[in-house]
């Protein structure tokens, strides 16, 4: 068995890679594969704190790369999944520590024992964005409805076609559909026509995902987060199943909430 | 045997010339060179010639991320093939140094077209960073997203929707004009003038633009008599 490398990637910060990245691997590992999150963004590490794995760190991905430990030795095992592993960024160094062809030769040993790597990739287009490209078999697109997110989205796309690391896959997070619905904020389909790839994941914006950010606690494993299940379907898209987007149109209207609290009250 | 790559200094740095033949024994001589000198390149800005090599993103990626293992700083590439410099693009190279390079004595990829104009045929859609800079017409089939720009000296043709920015006649042929299937670029240019397109009016329709008493003009297209 030899596993795919995932690699998740913006060029705008803070869209919500590292989020996608800690509930991908949870979402995944949650249902029995055996996953391994590697932060991709060296001196600027935040993969751990999500995960609410920061205290456990002892070796980090440049330890591994310049020898001063096996992989084995960084590899930190989640504490309450026991299928899901984190390789932490060293904070300490830059992005010029490590070079692609090492990311490659690490998920290449790294396949061999995970079904999914998943490499959660910095900002930017630079070096940092190079290292987490190069060993990938899937692109994921992290980008929000708002116009300077989709336009450095489309330059990321760009990128990836030219490395030919493509087709990317599309993940628009924190929509809010009551904006949507009210014609302020680009829908998901204005941004596909523009960007022209597949969608894998439309994620509602959902104020769980901080709190849960704030503890360490994907929101994936939250059984009654929306953003929670919209991740639990991406991981499911990877996995090769067909399931239909979240209907969010839903979630503004009173109807919609007052169905979810009769469906939440019946469980 | 002929020495197959040299290295000069220029203005901007490192100038390499590579020669002809197999890429990977040209890659494999030229990095070989470079090994036996690293003290003397460390550190150093490279301008590549590859002369009429044709290289994919591969192939030049592949080559940038040994450079810069080797701490050199691969900025600029040389072609005289446009797929390679569209390549050297795309990666954020640059493809020419700031004062015009000296002519190869031979084009050998240009000699099929003896009459008519230039043109060439971009069957892409040019997303946000690309820039497509022509001497002669420009043809696109697939969208020019915001970010991204055409710049020819004659017209631009979209088959697609037009979203970045066009200038067309930029060496100042007044005649030059733009036409797209949805014609909403940020900003177009024709020869020294530019215009900004207004807000959407309904439904999208094929137009053409071009200059009319020094304005920018678009018109629907029509097939008229």
């Amino acid at each position: 068995m030899v596993g795919k490398v995932v690699t998740v990637t913006s060029g705008k910060g803070g869209v919500g890679k590292t989020t996608a990245t800690a509930n991908l691997g949870a979402a995944l590992a949650s249902q029995g594969d055996k996953v391994v999150c590697v932060d991709a963004d060296i001196g600027l590490r935040n993969l751990d704190v999500v995960l609410g794995l920061e205290n456990r760190i002892v070796y980090d991905l440049v330890d591994v790369v310049e020898g001063r430990c096996r992989l084995r030795q960084a590899l930190i095992r989640d504490k309450r999944l026991p299928e899901l592993f984190l390789i932490p960024a060293a904070q300490t160094r830059d992005k010029s520590a490590v070079s692609p062809s090492d990311m490659v030769r690490l998920c290449d040993e790294l396949r061999q024992e995970f079904d999914w790597v998943l490499i959660d990739s910095p900002a930017g287009i630079e070096r940092g964005f190079r290292n987490a490209i190069a060993p990938a078999d899937i692109v994921l697109v992290v980008t929000n409805p708002e116009i300077s997110a989709v336009r450095d989205a489309d330059r990321i796309i760009g990128l990836i076609e030219s490395e030919e690391k493509g087709p990317a896959r599309l993940v628009i997070n924190r929509v809010k559909p009551e904006m949507v619905r009210r014609g302020d904020m680009l829908s998901a389909d204005d941004v596909l026509e523009l960007l022209a790839v597949e969608l894998i994941g439309l994620i509602p914006e959902d104020e769980n995902v901080i709190t849960s950010t704030n503890r360490g606690l994907p929101v994936a494993l939250n059984g009654k987060s929306r953003a929670g299940q919209a991740f639990r379907n991406v991981s499911k898209r990877l996995r090769g199943e067909e399931v239909p987007f979240l209907e969010l149109s839903e979630d503004g209207s009173i109807f919609g909430r007052l169905a979810r609290l009769f469906r939440q009250g019946g469980n | 045997m002929q020495p197959t790559v040299q290295i000069k200094g220029i203005r901007e740095g490192l100038l390499v010339i590579l020669g002809e033949g197999d890429w990977e024994n040209v890659q494999a001589s030229f990095l070989e060179q470079v090994d036996q000198q690293t003290a003397f390149l460390k550190g150093a800005r490279l301008t590549l010639d590859v002369g009429n090599h044709v290289l994919k993103a591969v192939d030049l990626g592949g080559l940038r991320d040994e450079l810069s293992e080797r701490g050199l700083n691969l900025w600029a590439v040389l072609s005289n093939s446009h797929t390679t410099e569209q390549t050297a693009q795309t990666l954020g190279l640059a493809t020419r140094l700031s004062k015009p390079r000296l002519e190869r004595e031979t084009r050998p990829a240009d000699t099929s077209v003896q009459s008519g104009e230039q043109a060439v045929l971009v069957h892409r859609t040019l997303r946000s960073g690309v820039s497509l800079k022509f001497a002669g017409h420009v043809i696109v089939i697939g969208d020019i997203n915001p970010g991204a720009e055409v710049i020819a000296s004659g017209d631009v043709v979209v088959w697609g929707r037009l979203r970045g920015m066009v200038h067309a006649g930029c060496e100042g042929n007044e005649d030059a004009m733009v036409c797209a299937l949805d014609l909403a670029p940020i900003q177009l240019r024709i020869a020294g003038q530019i215009a900004i397109t207004p807000q959407r009016r309904g439904k999208p329709q094929p137009e053409m633009a071009r200059l009319k008493d020094g304005q920018v003009v678009a018109e629907a297209w029509s097939l008229k008599k």
